[in-house]
């Protein structure tokens, strides 16, 4: 095939051609005049922030949007008013993060899903299982077709999602941020099936926010920012800070502030704390600085923070604030001492979507004197001093009594944040401050960030974006399978050092005092 | 061509701006207003002062439970007990009262109280149930308050083995039931201090607040130090305590202590609240638009009396009205998206 013209090689394996791809939202350009092409026997990596439209272009290849306007060509031929199931019959089929199987069903009967067998008027239960097996026989995946889905760990249960992708002929593959749930293991599992995939001569789509799986996969990158294609380059081309430039439309410099840390006396001291999903850690955070807590997800990094917040119960352990042992309080008693806790999920853990933005800026500390005395609400004082709140953050738009699930990601953001400048707090914890966020209002939560460490809080700042713990921390501890593996500081915050730890694996050390915690699962 | 374009331009603006009207206040306004033109129409008597006095003064307990209802829907639950609550309260306080009546005729204004709060404390202790079991076994408010229907309504038919409690003192109902003051009657004076209350505490205090807090989104505000085992409890008690008053009116006004007077009001009152714009996923609603759905479901009944449209057939309307609103508020919902963008 190398030896082929590369120019014909191209149009002769081009499965899927995007031409002029528009779509539009009710008062949003989501696409704007994207081209997009995916070979056969390719990995083809959309990259780009939160909002930048790959969700988007992805619906529209999966016939799940019609677009606003463009063509879409499938082996050459145009398709017109694509369906799913229409898109289906093509071959193209998508694995999203969220998974579209029946937790109470089993395997086998979650892959006929809409394609059940009927002898006459029963189902054909003998049939469908036989397809089942030899669908996960041939993927070699460690599943047994009577499992039921609900019991499966998330990286089996994306393992039967896949092989849903599989039951009938496969020439497109969409595989949707896949590795954001999985351990490293279960990653390199599901790269090898994607070599195997691709062999095959199965085109893919990926999407993903993780630099290091893009230089392991990817033979062509399409960065899209705003809606349009920014470039598509070869994998090979590119280095990641010509990828973070293209992405965000800056250099790094541009990005993270500089920051001046004065580390002074402790505010926060844990010892050997235990949790459902942290084993026995320890850590401390001191005013004038900021302290990271890196790891992949379900490492136990959030649910050790959660924990010193009272969000989650500590199973073992002390934890002491202002050198006070607030080991079991409730978050109520954490905020009255003067912790701040910003959730990572704001949809569900964080706003009330349905109320404007004064409720829930107020929300946390309608205790206060300044927004309620005996009891009764303090409505005029609580408008004026909300609104100041969001002026100061730049809330776009300010309309203090919009219900919040109008505004974009990052303006729902700055609505969380204005909450911690109610009262004086003494310790932030932010778990994913940036989760969703476009890259304006994440810069101007990293000012705020740096700003609060300036002015002397202490700053926990748990993150699964590498960059922004790199570049704003001073500490860093590493989390892994529910321990701490590491804890770097200052110059030794390196992305080689952090992404050592990240796995876990390779230092004998760590395995040796991970294996007799974990006795039995 | 623009023969068409004229012709269709006029009712597309008038179209559109009923639409505006519809996003920013609701269904409720439109039904009102096509109710109160059916009805005069049908019948001479139906808007005059008199009739329409009539119609607030039967709202009234409509009303009062609709509130404790709302209150409960806020938080994302239901309350299906209210109406074994006014049973239990009416049969309770009835048989009290006539008890202490019965032995010394002389203690009218004992038996008044003594009835009068046996009925409130046992009513509000099935809404007592009702929040441990919602909010401290987790139990749905669904099953919670069903139940809780099932064991209220029972206790009340068998303490009166079906049979109204008669031998109130007459004052009793001289006063709750038919008197009046400044020409307006007791009941409705009732009802306004209900309203204006519940209005000052949804609105302007802290724990009103978090009702709303918790329906809109409970983790997020257990984050926020709100106690929301506490609240919800407190909701249901308050139902309760409120479809308590409205049976001891109710009570006052029939003259008997009866089991059998309750069973119309869970459909009705959260027939109001969703009518009034009352989101059934919690965290969404205004007490004057469930006050107007109350005395909307009070009009539409008076009106069906006077036209002559038979009982059994009135339950059908109110069912279909019930429905018709969840779909309009559906529809606006997503017209409230598009108007955001």
């Amino acid at each position: 095939m190398s030896q082929r013209p590369p120019q014909a090689a191209m149009e002769e394996n081009i499965i899927l051609h995007c031409q002029g791809i528009s779509k539009r939202f009710p008062g949003v350009l989501a696409l704007d005049q994207v081209d997009f092409d995916l070979r056969a026997g390719e990995v083809h990596v959309l990259f780009g922030e939160n909002g930048a439209g790959k969700s988007t272009l992805i619906g529209v290849i999966t016939g799940a949007y019609q677009p606003t306007s463009g063509r879409m060509l499938f082996r050459g031929q145009e398709i017109k008013n694509q369906s799913v199931h229409h898109a289906r019959s093509h071959g193209i089929s998508a694995v999203f993060q969220e998974f579209s199987l029946v937790p109470q069903l089993t395997v086998g009967e979650n892959l006929a899903l809409g394609a059940e067998r009927e002898n006459r008027w029963l189902l054909d239960k003998r049939a469908m299982q036989n397809e089942a097996s030899a669908i996960i026989q041939k993927l070699a995946f460690p599943l047994h077709p009577n499992q039921v889905v609900g019991h499966l760990s998330r990286a089996e249960q994306q393992m039967v999602e896949i092989a849903k992708a599989f039951r009938s002929e496969l020439s497109v593959l969409i595989l949707d941020e896949p590795t954001a749930s999985l351990t490293e293991k279960e990653t390199a599992r599901l790269f090898a099936l994607i070599k195997q995939v691709k062999a095959e001569g199965v085109g893919i789509i990926y999407t993903t926010h993780r630099m290091a799986e893009i230089k392991q996969i990817a033979d062509r990158i399409t960065v899209l920012r705003d809606g349009r294609v920014i470039a598509t380059v070869d994998a090979d081309a590119v280095d990641e800070n010509e990828l973070l430039r293209l992405m965000t439309g800056r250099v790094i410099e541009q990005v993270f502030p500089q920051i001046n840390y004065r580390p002074q006396e402790v505010v926060l001291e844990v010892n050997n704390l235990s949790t459902r999903d942290v084993d026995h850690v320890s850590f401390y955070v001191r005013r004038g600085e900021i302290v990271g807590f890196a790891g992949l997800v379900g490492s136990g990094k959030s649910s050790a923070a959660r924990a010193c917040f009272g969000a989650v119960h500590p199973r073992w352990g002390e934890i002491r604030f202002r050198g006070e042992d607030v080991t079991r309080s409730s978050p109520k008693e954490m905020l009255a001492r003067g912790a701040f806790y910003l959730p990572s999920d704001r949809r569900s853990e964080g706003l009330l979507m349905q109320r404007g933005a004064r409720e829930n800026i107020s929300l946390p500390a309608l205790d206060l004197s300044m927004f309620s005395r005996f009891g009764f609400l303090r409505r005029h004082a609580e408008s004026r001093h909300t609104r100041a709140l969001a002026k100061q953050l730049r809330l776009q738009p300010l309309d203090m009594e919009r219900p919040v699930e109008f505004f974009s990601g990052g303006n729902q953001q700055k609505v969380l944040l204005a909450r911690s400048l109610t009262r004086d707090f003494d310790l932030f914890i932010l778990d994913e401050p940036t989760i969703g966020v476009d890259m304006g209002a994440r810069v101007a939560i990293y000012e705020f960030i740096a700003q609060l460490c300036e002015q002397g809080a202490a700053v926990l700042l748990i993150s699964s974006d590498l960059p922004e713990v790199l570049h704003l921390a001073n500490r860093v501890y590493i989390f892994h399978r529910g321990r701490l593996k590491a804890e770097l500081q200052d110059a030794d915050i390196t992305e080689e050092n952090v992404l050592r730890h990240f796995f876990g694996g390779n230092d004998g050390h760590a395995t040796a005092q991970g294996a007799p915690a974990r006795p039995t699962t | 061509m623009p023969v068409e374009a004229v012709s269709s331009t006029i009712p597309r603006k008038v179209v559109s701006s009923v639409q505006r009207i519809f996003v920013k206040v609701g269904v409720l306004p439109f039904l009102l207003v096509i109710a109160i033109i059916i009805f005069t129409t049908l019948s001479d008597n139906y808007l005059t002062w008199r009739n329409m006095l009539n119609v607030s003064r039967q709202s009234t307990y409509l009303i009062i439970v609709a509130i404790g209802q709302m209150i409960v829907l806020l938080t994302g639950g239901f309350d299906l007990s209210v109406g074994s609550i006014i049973a239990l309260t009416s049969v309770v306080s009835a048989t009290v009262m006539s008890a202490v009546y019965g032995a010394n005729n002389d203690a009218v204004a004992l038996a008044i109280v003594l009835g009068v709060l046996a009925g409130l404390v046992v009513g509000s202790f099935v809404g007592v149930l009702n929040g441990a079991g919602v909010a401290l076994f987790d139990v749905s408010p669904f099953m919670m308050t069903l139940g809780m229907s099932s064991v209220a309504f029972g206790v009340s038919l068998f303490m009166t083995g079906g049979v109204p409690v008669y031998g109130l003192p007459p004052q009793y109902s001289d006063i709750f039931g038919f008197g009046d003051l400044l020409n307006v009657p007791t009941p409705i004076w009732v009802t306004l201090g209900i309203i204006l209350i519940s209005y000052l505490r949804l609105n302007w205090t802290k724990t009103g607040r978090y009702f709303y807090a918790v329906g809109g989104n409970i983790k997020a505000s257990a984050l926020s130090g709100i106690n929301t085992k506490y609240i919800l409890f407190h909701v249901y008690v308050l139902s309760a305590a409120l479809a308590a008053i409205a049976g001891l009116l109710l009570t006052a006004r029939l003259e008997t202590g009866e089991a059998n007077i309750g069973a119309s009001f869970p459909l009705e009152s959260i027939a109001a609240c969703v009518i009034g714009g009352v989101s059934l996923r919690g965290g969404v609603g205004r007490i004057e638009n469930v006050v107007l759905g109350a005395i909307f479901i009070g009009l539409v009944q008076n009106g069906m009396n006077l036209a002559r449209i038979e009982s059994y057939l009135q339950i059908v309307v109110l069912g279909i009205l019930l429905i018709v609103a969840v779909i309009a508020d559906q529809l606006r919902q997503r017209y409230v998206a598009v108007l955001h963008d």
